[in-house]
């Protein structure tokens, strides 16, 4: 069975970047590299929402399927290649599409190296694609690792700051989190009753999945560890309390179109990761399941969120500021999952919905307050909010926009960011209703920080002393056209969506339903 | 000696002519250019000859065993015999602009002809079934390597070879003195016999190997071959050897060598102590040594400045890793379906290892034959003075670190999934750690080819050999990663002796 789209989809970027990588040269080259890159992320944009308003919801199941057995046809070993959507990743492939495309847009000013730029970007692109359509488990880990070495060296060539520290963080941090991983997923393929590495069933091939076979087998290790490693590999990339420390140096370094990608899709990635693989195998093994640790993560949950929005508080740069609040609202996304509940009895799909639902529109909301950062630096050249103010009468427009994105994560209604935090709270609350209680504080606390910051840097007056100068002040520009086209693509989700949710929440539904069997 | 003695010593009788050819050849023309084609083109016919024994082109190739029942060219030794001319034609590839240099000119042929009586060594070691020839075969192996080690007669280069000599000495001294204590329990020396006499021979509750004379003798084998394999606490010499020797001696001696010593371990292992309740013994030995090897290996490796004795280092940790595929025998296996992977998985490591370990090794000969700088400093700014090795440097070095999709990753997959499979579970985890442990100094180079400025902005180009070479090996490391099918399959069907 081939039908060809989806790896098309994923692989298209990562040829066309090697292709002009090689094969571009001349005076003009960099002109025609961006173009070219430019035009490859809209061309996988378009088959991305092919590939998510193709999905056939009545049909529901896995489509799309690309198999070749024989990858790996050992015994010692048997893998596939085998490459699919369901409800739970075909608005994450579109999402992917939506930020690959707006990350390619906000490149457009990148100077220094340009020929690597965009190889690397393209490549992540690549990579995050295929960690989202992946049904093979060792598929899924090359794909969720192969994303460090284009990461690495956007954040350490292209960053500022200290780049090379928060690069090497950021890899040896996802690097421990994936060995683990990969020691799980070993321990699974080698027990004689699992004995298979796909990650769901596909009765039209014929392949049985883990979920499906996982509940009468005897692991080779006990399945509580098996868990936490998966767990832990996901919780370092969430991130969550107390394994983010990466994550505000890597943000803070990043040039503005990496920490897109990485605020955007890298994050959903871990939130994927959770819903299909701790929630989806660990339901009905012997001797532990996902239910003993639903409260436990409930509470880490809650801990990110608060942790995460007081340390926001505190933040006077405005990318770290964002950075520390993506934990805060990745927690919402663990809180959401740790409403499976303490007995099957007791899940909540809802709260899982809202947690898939979440990673969505955090993705896009984040990623504008991340390019809208990217605009008001490329003006200004600071990032200190004492040193900023007054902004909104030079540059409206990036001012309304930072707007958008600060009421979307602080969870207006009519904005995307509404519907999943209500959804994560009304799930989880029946389930856990102490931990949602104290996480519900967060929002009061993302209200807080978005708002003061908002009004810190575009209104009320400018700082007298040390300021803007004035000349740099009287020099402000507006964001141009070619500056508002990812900004169009990033907001224009997050109406739609705040809107008519349901255009996303119908497709994750019947995600969730079969992850939750 | 019958016609099928001769037929299954093919590839190494025609290898040895080769060499001898080339020492005339040096002779007559003190062409330094020519013996290294001559040499090259030579291997043709040990490889035509292999691979004849392999698939039995002309007519059936002579199989079971040879030379009185000492040698045996089955398909496990065709594997790694195979795998060894591969490296050796890589090896002469890669050191042409080195044997033309005015630093060893004059001893251009000896180099070229050493080396390829280093590797009838070799071949003869791994198909050798009986001790007495294990032990010739080895001491074959190594004293070329002693001549080749000190063949700049610099103070350094000397020392190194000095070096080699003495422990490898003392490493054969301890292997014989094990082989004496099984010959003396066993009254044989031919492994299929030992492996009978043991299973008969009264054995004591509780203790390993059911005697500790026999225990004796395997920790001593073990030792004198853990010399060879380069693995803790036997690897003292590696860093010494490996910056003191020529780059490409090293780089022939961290693959070829190495993996014959693993190939016969194999081979002993599961023919002379290939009983199950023996297996479980020494496999636990040899999970010990892993461990060990790999921990001892990466964290030495952090500290280093100098690019040849990281390599060194990291050398040790590879050893490590492929000790584990050894350590994970059938024996203690969860599920029958998975009979072989452990040893499938050492094989598939040590090719995959090979490939990538050579890349690097090419590379850095290419580099700092022309920089004379071998501190990891002297890499800096690659990427800028010549960005087509840099880059096949740095896809090496993300191999040996294991990234996806490289040989790297898929071998340690394997590895590892042999080791929980036969209850090692402990040994995998340590092993997935180090990984991380190890991808701190690996990225240093990285970080330095891609990062820094270069001292110097001079464009280095190397020859064209010597590039093509570092391409293949890359090549090899890539194409094994993505379609592991290629060499997995070949390993198991070599399989035989398990």
């Amino acid at each position: 069975m081939f039908d060809g789209i989806l790896t098309i989809t994923i692989f298209l970027p990562a040829v066309v970047a090697l292709l002009t990588t090689l094969l571009v040269r001349g005076d003009k080259s960099d002109q025609y590299i961006r173009w070219i890159s430019i035009g490859a992320t809209v061309v996988t944009f378009i088959l991305t929402a092919m590939v998510f308003f193709g999905y056939d919801r009545d049909a529901s199941g896995i489509q799309m399927v690309d198999y070749f057995e024989r990858w790996i046809p050992i015994d010692a070993l048997r893998s596939s290649y085998v490459v699919g959507v369901d409800g739970l990743s075909a608005p994450l492939v579109l999402l992917t599409g939506i930020l690959g495309m707006a990350a390619a847009f906000a490149s457009w000013r990148i100077q220094h190296r340009v020929r690597e730029y965009f190889l690397w970007l393209l490549l992540l692109q690549s990579a995050v694609l295929g960690v989202f359509t992946s049904l093979d488990l060792l598929l899924f880990f090359i794909f969720f690792e192969f994303e460090l070495i284009p990461m690495y060296m956007l954040i350490a060539i292209w960053g500022s700051g200290r780049p090379r520290y928060s690069a090497m963080k950021f890899v040896l941090f996802t690097l421990a989190g994936g060995a683990f991983m990969l020691v799980a997923i070993l321990a699974l393929f080698v027990t004689p009753e699992v004995n298979t590495l796909a990650m769901v069933s596909i009765p039209e091939l014929g392949i049985v999945g883990i979920p499906e076979i996982i509940a009468g087998a005897d692991l080779v290790i006990p399945a509580a560890l098996i868990f936490t490693f998966f767990f832990i590999a996901f919780a370092v990339k969430l991130p969550t309390f107390p394994v983010h420390s990466w994550l505000p140096d890597a943000h803070t370094d990043a040039p503005t179109a990496v920490s897109v990608m990485l605020a955007g899709v890298l994050l959903k990635m871990a939130g994927y990761g959770l819903l299909r693989i701790n929630v989806g195998f660990f339901q009905e093994t012997r001797g532990f399941t996902i239910h003993d640790v639903a409260g436990a993560m409930a509470v880490v949950a809650a801990i990110s969120v608060v942790y995460g929005g007081i340390i926001t508080v505190r933040q006077t740069d405005m990318k770290r500021l964002i950075a520390y609040s993506s934990v805060s609202h990745m927690g919402f996304v663990m809180l959401g999952v740790a409403a499976i509940g303490s007995s099957p009895a007791d899940t909540s799909a809802g709260g899982l919905n809202g947690a898939a639902l979440q990673m969505f529109t955090h993705g896009t909301i984040t990623g504008l307050a991340f390019l809208m950062v990217g605009l008001s630096y490329d003006r200004t050249h600071t990032r200190h909010i004492p040193h900023l103010g007054g902004l909104w009468k030079k540059m409206p427009l990036i001012a309304i926009f930072f707007l958008i994105a600060g009421f979307g994560s602080l969870g207006l209604p009519a904005l995307s960011g509404f519907v999943a935090e209500i959804m994560v709270f009304l799930g989880t609350f029946s389930v856990w209703p102490w931990a949602t209680g104290v996480a519900a504080f967060g929002v009061v606390l993302a209200a807080g920080y978005t708002l003061w910051m908002v009004q810190r840097v575009f209104f009320g007056e400018r700082p007298a002393n040390p300021g803007l100068a004035d000349d740099v002040y009287d020099g402000l520009t507006d964001a141009s056209w070619v500056d508002m086209i990812p900004v169009i693509a990033l907001a224009a989700p997050i109406f739609i969506v705040g809107i008519w949710p349901s255009v996303v929440t119908d497709v994750f539904d019947l995600g969730i339903q079969a992850v939750l069997r | 000696m019958t016609g099928q003695d001769f037929w299954a010593l093919s590839p190494e009788i025609s290898l040895a002519a080769v060499a001898l050819l080339v020492i005339t050849v040096d002779l007559m023309t003190r062409n330094i250019g020519r013996v290294v084609a001559v040499a090259f083109i030579g291997l043709s016919l040990p490889l035509l000859f292999t691979l004849n024994l392999w698939y039995g082109w002309f007519g059936d190739p002579a199989t079971g065993a040879a030379l009185f029942d000492t040698f045996e060219a089955d398909r496990f030794s065709l594997f790694f015999k195979f795998l060894m001319i591969t490296v050796t034609a890589g090896t002469l590839l890669a050191s042409n602009h080195y044997v033309t240099s005015d630093k060893v000119k004059a001893y251009g042929g000896e180099f070229v002809s050493l080396l390829l009586l280093s590797v009838t060594g070799m071949m003869l070691l791994v198909s050798a079934t009986e001790l007495i020839t294990i032990y010739v075969s080895l001491e074959l192996t190594a004293l070329p390597v002693v001549a080749l080690a000190a063949i700049h007669r610099t103070r350094r280069s000397v020392e190194a070879g000095i070096k080699f000599f003495v422990l490898s000495a003392i490493s054969s001294a301890v292997l014989l003195y094990g082989f004496v204590y099984i010959f003396g329990f066993t009254g044989s020396t031919h492994l299929d016999v030992i492996t009978q006499r043991l299973a008969e021979l009264p054995s004591e509750a509780g203790v390993p190997f059911g005697s500790y004379a026999v225990l004796a003798a395997v920790v001593m084998i073990v030792a004198g071959f853990g010399f060879k394999m380069a693995v803790v606490p036997w690897q003292m010499w590696v860093p010494d050897v490996y910056q003191g020797a020529p780059t490409p001696v090293a780089a022939f001696l961290s693959v070829a060598s190495k993996g014959a010593a693993f190939a016969v371990v194999l081979r002993i292992m599961y023919t002379a102590f290939g009983d199950s309740a023996l297996m479980q013994d020494w496999s636990g030995l040899f999970a010990i040594l892993a461990a060990v090897s790999m921990t001892a290996g990466n964290l030495l490796a952090l500290s280093q400045t100098s690019i040849t004795r990281l390599l060194g280092y990291s050398t040790i940790a590879q050893a490590g890793y492929i000790l584990v595929g050894v350590a994970s025998v059938p024996a203690n296996q969860v599920g029958a379906s998975f009979a072989g992977s452990g040893p499938q998985g050492a094989m598939y490591y040590l090719a995959g290892y090979a490939f990538t370990n050579l890349a690097v090794f090419f590379a850095i000969t290419a580099i700092t034959s022309r920089t004379g700088d071998d501190s990891i400093e002297g890499l800096n700014g690659l990427l800028k003075r010549s960005p087509l090795l840099a880059g096949l440097l740095i896809f090496g070095i993300l191999s040996l670190l294991g990234m996806p999709p490289t040989v790297g990753f898929m071998a340690k997959v394997v590895v590892f999934g042999a080791a929980l499979n036969a209850n090692l579970a402990w040994l995998a985890v340590l092993g997935v750690v180090n990984t991380v442990v190890a991808a701190y100094y690996y990225l240093r180079v990285v970080r330095a080819i891609v990062f820094e400025d270069p001292a110097d902005d001079s464009k280095i180009s190397a020859d064209v050999p010597a590039i093509t070479a570092t391409g293949l090996a890359a090549i090899g490391a890539g194409v094994f990663g993505i379609a592991p099918f290629l060499l997995l399959e070949f390993a198991e069907s070599a399989l035989s002796i398990v």
